[in-house]
């Protein structure tokens, strides 16, 4: 079984992906941290981290810049980096604005993208438009090559498959294909636009009014000019994702829910042809089947060592009601490694403190980093 | 009760209204919002919640929203669709598909058959209404106000009681909420405008519509409740009546028993050093767990109610019912 380092190992582009609240942007730090101490230079990229997290990497606000975190602060905590870690916490809005004025062939068309109402919700709010600034700012940070590698925290989508969905939708949406042509008030478009067409497009104007139409109509007109730049973007970006030198790492916790929701992922990337590189299950409660037989007796021989017959008790049942979890941990993991047909599934336990500092990320990567062996040790002094 | 129409009066903005009310109160809504970070367990509040209306006899139907089947899995059962199935009395649910709830909006739009079968086979429409922004929102957000009505605009609709909504994880779902208003200001003409006004108006009434937000008690889920409230509150206009702490561990174990277990854990072995050591990590997880609570208390202005963790390993409807008997 390959270990994350061997996975990693001559990657460019480690992209963590899964469900929402699993655990992925303090993996997503940690492992940079970890390859960043084998003497890489790592660029973490994130949106919206926990705060005690970025506070701890002594990032303090929201900017395009990548950031050097501070080597004293792994000399602190007895981390040793031999490399270097820098972290940026991506604003979409900002990326997407900033693309827009490299894309734009002139100062006006520029404004009058930038100004326009369509193109300000989707930029801000739209679904979908933190997914393809994500990948934007990843393709540029791989173009400029100054990192050795760079670990991309995905947006919290509700389900994985917005993250792969969203910038085809994105780029579709701004190439208006359909659109554009009946659009045009003059020329061709005027022949094929038939009855259909305007009945269509008259419901629709009752429906949404029609200065949403308006504006719909300004937005592609502005956009006119810089779709064939964003279509030639949108090929390399998708060609990088599936280049030999990305990798995709699922990240999941141990319950039902986000154990199908990773099966599920794990196809959608096999269908997309994008390469996988591995699956991170965090929160894990460890078993000891080991010690099943001696289980028997434990309130009384726990009661003899303890003289509290009410603590013995209540250690006792909380025993069982780990190894319950533990066991439904393994049952999961067992699914997940046989749908993906895997065994390198990275088990990281559920440790007894939140992880939101360098020293838990170091904690972390004890687990992620570890060999075969190592697990297995790990994982019976845990239990 | 009261039901809703396009011409009753502007009711009073969410932000002067009081935003405590002791649970019967809640599920006297008309309407109530679940909401919070994803992960955080809102399927399962939201089906508590539905078991609990539903027991007391209220007709109650629990919706999500971008095709979720997640509460028909709770009760095992099939995938239902863009329809209303009874999951046990008084309780149904629906999965709100975006698609399905435009064409129903058209459908309730336009009388002529011959134009609505046109409509939908055309591809400019459909493409117009996928790539209008927000606009899937904007019609899911009529469906769950439909279900709400009194006098259902869809033929031979069941009357519910309250109607209980699992909304999309934070981030998504501020600007989810924000859509009807959002609509109402950029269509300025137009039926859409109108009926966008309505939607704002239902979602901020805080007679008739109620919201809780369901939080974990971690660092990051506190920080993320907190944020969504002040954005709930300032940015849509809905006020928050609950925040639901999910998953609280119990304190089993005091200080000094703990002392107790890290010494036996020090010189013990096999299933005792094993067990005493799940107690300390239990002891441990109980209270960071209180720490983040008390943090939670401090950083949100809504009553904050606990959940207890369950050691159960699935999350199953009996799991929802347990919890429906501590709803606060």
């Amino acid at each position: 079984m390959a270990t994350l380092g061997e996975v990693l190992d001559g990657k460019e582009i480690c992209i963590c992906a899964g469900s929402g609240g699993v655990g992925k942007t303090t993996t997503s730090a940690a492992i940079a941290t970890g390859m960043a101490a084998e003497g890489l230079k790592v660029c973490v990229l994130t949106i919206d981290p926990a705060k005690r997290l970025a506070d701890s990497l002594g990032l303090k606000e929201l900017g395009n810049q990548a950031k050097r975190v501070d080597p004293k602060l792994f000399e602190k905590q007895g981390v040793e980096m031999k490399g270097e870690l820098w972290a940026m916490m991506l604003d979409p809005k900002q990326t997407f604005d900033e693309l827009i004025a490299r894309q734009a062939p002139d100062e006006e068309s520029r404004e009058r993208v930038l100004n326009n109402r369509i193109y300000q919700q989707i930029s801000g709010a739209l679904a979908g438009s933190q997914e393809y600034m994500a990948m934007e700012k990843l393709f540029e940070l791989h173009t400029e090559g100054d990192f050795d590698l760079l670990v991309l925290d995905t947006p919290p989508t509700r389900n994985a498959l917005d993250f792969l969905d969203a910038p085809k939708r994105l780029t579709q949406f701004i190439e208006g294909k359909s659109l554009r042509v009946f659009m045009k008030p003059t020329g061709l478009a005027a022949k094929v636009t038939g009855r259909g067409v305007s009945v269509a497009l008259s419901v629709f104007k009752r429906i949404v009014g029609f200065d949403l139409l308006a504006d719909l109509a300004e937005f592609f007109n502005a956009f006119s000019g810089m779709v064939d730049g964003f279509q030639a973007r949108a090929k390399r970006v998708n060609k990088l994702l599936a280049d030999p030198s990305t990798c995709f790492l699922v990240v999941c916790g141990p319950q039902g829910e986000p154990v199908d929701e990773a099966v599920y992922f794990h196809r959608k990337l096999v269908e997309a042809k994008l390469p996988f590189g591995g699956v991170i299950v965090n929160k894990v409660h460890y078993p000891a089947e080991q010690l099943r037989a001696e289980v028997e007796g434990l309130p009384e021989s726990l009661t003899e060592k303890l003289g509290d017959e009410g603590l013995a008790h209540r250690v006792a049942a909380n025993f069982a009601d780990y190894q319950a979890l533990a066991e439904r941990d393994a049952r999961n993991i067992k699914h997940l490694a046989s749908e993906l047909r895997t065994k390198g599934v990275i088990r990281v336990p559920y440790l007894d403190e939140d992880v939101h500092d360098i020293a838990g990320l170091a904690q972390i990567n004890r687990y992620l980093f570890a060999t075969g062996e190592e697990r297995v040790a790990m994982a019976a002094g845990l239990a | 009760l009261r039901g809703y129409s396009d011409t009753d009066p502007l009711f009073l903005p969410g932000r002067e209204i009081a935003r405590n009310c002791p649970i019967p109160d809640l599920l006297d809504k008309r309407l109530v919002i679940v909401t919070g970070k994803g992960g955080v367990g809102k399927t399962t509040v939201a089906v508590a919640l539905g078991l609990r209306a539903a027991s007391e006899g209220k007709r109650t139907i629990v919706c999500e929203v971008a095709s979720q089947e997640n509460a028909s899995r709770m009760f095992e059962h099939t995938a239902v669709g863009f329809h209303e199935v009874e999951m046990e009395e008084n309780l149904w649910s629906i999965s709100i598909d975006p698609d399905e709830s435009m064409r129903e909006y058209v459908l309730l739009q336009l009388k002529v058959r011959a134009m609505r079968d046109m409509l939908f086979r055309s591809r400019i429409f459909n493409y117009l209404a996928a790539a209008t922004p927000g606009l899937k929102e904007l019609v899911t957000i009529g469906k769950i106000w439909e279900l709400a009505q009194l006098d259902r605009k869809v033929k031979k609709g069941r009357k519910y009681d309250l109607v209980i909504v699992d909304a999309p994880a934070t981030g998504h779902g501020v600007g989810f909420l924000q859509t009807p208003r959002t609509f109402a200001s950029i269509a300025r003409v137009g039926p859409i405008h109108s009926q966008a006004q309505t939607l704002d108006r239902f979602i901020t009434d805080h007679e008739h519509t109620g919201t809780a937000i369901v939080a974990l008690p971690e660092e990051m889920p506190v920080n993320e409740s907190a944020a969504l409230e002040r954005d709930l509150r300032d940015e849509v206009g809905v006020a928050v009546d609950r925040v639901y702490l999910n998953g609280l561990y119990p304190e089993r174990f005091s200080k000094a028993e703990a002392e107790k277990l890290a010494a036996l854990a020090e010189t013990e072995n096999g299933a005792t050093r094993a067990a005493a050591r799940a107690a300390l990590s239990e002891h441990g997880r109980a209270r960071s767990q209180r720490a983040q609570l008390s943090r939670l208390r401090r950083r949100v202005e809504a009553p904050v109610k606990t959940l207890p963790f369950l050691f159960e390993p699935d999350l199953g409807v009996e799991a929802a019912r347990q919890l429906s008997r501590r709803l606060g």
